[in-house]
């Protein structure tokens, strides 16, 4: 819910609607907006909640995708079992590579985004071509970046290893997708390419809803720059930040794309996604594939669920 | 006057390297699609001996044409059905109070962040229960668990921002529900339509995942999977000329409809501030 710092939008009161008695038309458009929601919840349901449900049962299956009617209910088998997914090791280092890969990038690309931002938020002549630039990598496909990025990475015929070695920074040409060392670095380096902009794009919005007085006040006393920054600009704009960080890792959290792409055979970059797909697919074990997507779907519920207890208490402690 | 945290002069040169490493990998795809054999392996930025041959493979040893129609199909088919469900759902959540609202949106909001690996299973069974597996109906009905909670949450935030008095003049003319969401809300809401529809459209066109499940003949693929399955004799060998022109193929409309669009695309993210 904590979108509406972003898009600065309250809501309206619900809670003082239903304390007055409803008028008889006011009724009647209730029931009128429940008709109006029914196909997009009936569709929602179908498409998404109805999938999550099924998948959370076949969890509890030996389901195969060769066959998938003719399943046997196993009960938590595919969780704890000896062949579990919480005793794979494949699996746990899936989780490790994941939440290396979404903290790396989410902290690199927080950073870099609010400099952008920044530099977006001068009013110079150079303002809607940087704009425009900005959506460039945001509106190219992943699998396309990937695939550009691939190109430009190559170990051999690779523009920026031939930079690097015009440059003497490196003498031996830099394996970077199929170097162990190197594969989840690389993924984090696409990532924070391609989704900079986005984060740049929502801390700009916090910084546009920074009232301008503020500012105004500081240049008359005479605060340096910095400190304008540190003390007004920061502590203003650190709540639409947090918010901005969440949606990022929630979405790296479910990496997929880049990964699938760039160094699909790799073990020290495969996500849990990755994880997910190919006991699902490749090794066609439906029942074990869904406990495994349960569990991812677990993850990212708790953090989600972690995160919207924190900052509600945070917002108690600032009310008191 | 805002403060001024940089000198002029770091702000340019900042700016300069911003535009340089976000247009770069773009203009380098660009200029490796027009290269063949050796000059490939050649890192220059200008292709010495310019040639369309990675083009023209691309559609003639590939049914690349063909997954330029799906992907255009699904993600307009995907587009209309979200823009029209959230339209009606959004006049609902947007203007009228009513108990349960909060948390409605509230799930609307999960639903667009749960990952979509977790409904891959069960998403297959239903795909094949309604007989569209290896089909490009598949994607349409799975894009929309991407689409749908987006369309949504941004429809309903520029529907509050409308003022109430429009509504009320109405009633008061005891015109109908539909009249007033197609001809009142419509016409007002057409910026915000363009933007979502938009930023629908490039989620649907760029979704890989249920994409590359759900279809398995070459000529139902969408174009990432197309681009993503391209290969060569070997993993060394890709086709990297190729490769480079289908990317650029599907880029660049995108790239035109963004800087086209940039204003409206922006205020849609802000709006909506769920997902890239």
């Amino acid at each position: 819910m904590a979108v509406r710092l972003v898009s600065g939008m309250p809501p309206a009161g619900v809670g003082a609607a239903a304390a007055v008695p409803m008028a008889p038309l006011a009724r009647r458009r209730v029931r009128l907006a429940w008709v109006l929601l029914l196909p997009m919840l009936a569709v929602l349901a179908a498409v998404a909640g109805w999938p999550l449900g099924r998948t959370l049962w076949l969890s509890l299956t030996d389901a195969t995708l060769s066959d998938l009617s003719s399943r046997r209910f196993v009960g938590l088998e595919n969780y704890i079992g000896p062949d579990g997914v919480l005793f794979d090791p494949e699996w746990w280092n899936a989780v490790g590579n994941t939440w290396i890969f979404a903290i790396l990038s989410v902290s690199i690309e927080t950073m870099l985004g609010l400099g952008v931002a920044l530099l977006l938020n001068h009013s110079s002549r150079w303002r809607t071509l940087l704009r425009a630039s900005m959506l460039i990598p945001w509106a190219i496909p992943t699998v396309v970046s990937a695939r550009m990025w691939s190109w430009m990475l190559h170990d051999q015929f690779g523009v920026v290893n031939h930079w690097l070695a015009g440059l003497g920074i490196t003498s031996v040409p830099l394996a970077f997708t199929a170097d162990p060392d190197l594969a989840l670095w690389t993924v984090v380096l696409v990532d924070v390419w391609k989704t900079t902009p986005f984060m740049a794009l929502l801390i700009l919005a916090a910084l546009q809803l920074v009232p301008s007085d503020c500012y105004e006040a500081a240049q008359v006393d005479g605060v340096p720059a910095w400190r304008v920054f540190r003390y007004i600009t920061l502590p203003l704009i650190l709540p639409a930040v947090a918010v901005a960080m969440m949606f990022r890792l929630l979405d790296a959290l479910r990496v997929f794309d880049l990964i699938y792409v760039m160094t699909s055979n790799s073990r020290s970059s495969k996500s849990m996604s990755m994880y997910v797909r190919e006991q699902l697919v490749d090794f066609q074990q439906v029942g074990y594939g869904s406990a495994a997507a349960t569990l991812l779907f677990l993850v990212i519920a708790l953090a989600t669920i972690a995160y919207a207890a924190l900052s509600r208490s945070g917002r108690k402690g600032e009310a008191s | 006057m805002k403060a001024h945290l940089l000198s002029r002069g770091m702000h340019a040169w900042l700016s300069l390297l911003f535009i340089a490493v976000s247009w770069f990998p773009l203009v380098y795809a660009i200029s490796t699609s027009f290269k063949q054999g050796s000059a490939l392996f050649e890192p220059s930025l200008w292709p010495g001996s310019a040639t369309l041959e990675n083009y023209r493979a691309l559609f003639h040893e590939q049914p690349f044409a063909h997954n330029l129609l799906n992907s255009f199909l699904v993600a307009a088919a995907t587009v209309l059905l979200s823009l029209g469900l959230s339209l009606l759902a959004a006049w609902s959540l947007g203007r009228i109070a009513f108990r349960g609202r909060g948390l409605l949106l509230g799930t609307i909001l999960a639903a667009s962040m749960f990952p979509q690996v977790a409904i891959l299973s069960g998403m297959y069974e239903l795909v094949r229960f309604l007989g569209l597996y290896d089909h490009v109906g598949a994607l349409c009905i799975s894009h929309l668990v991407i689409t749908l909670p987006f369309t949504v949450w941004v429809l309903v935030t520029f529907m509050r921002q409308l003022p109430k008095e429009l509504e009320e003049a109405a009633w008061m003319d005891g015109l109908g529900v539909l009249t007033v969401i197609f001809r009142i809300f419509l016409p007002l809401l057409w910026p915000a339509l363009v933007a979502t529809g938009l930023l629908a459209f490039i989620a649907s066109w760029n979704e890989f995942l249920f994409a590359l499940t759900f279809t398995l003949s070459p000529d139902q693929r969408t174009v990432p999977v197309a681009i993503a399955l391209i290969s060569g004799a070997s993993s060394f060998e890709l086709p990297w000329g190729a490769l480079m022109a289908a990317s650029v193929i599907v880029t660049v409309p995108l790239i035109v409809l963004v800087v086209i669009f940039q204003r409206r695309i922006v205020s849609g993210l802000m709006a909506g501030a769920v997902k890239g």
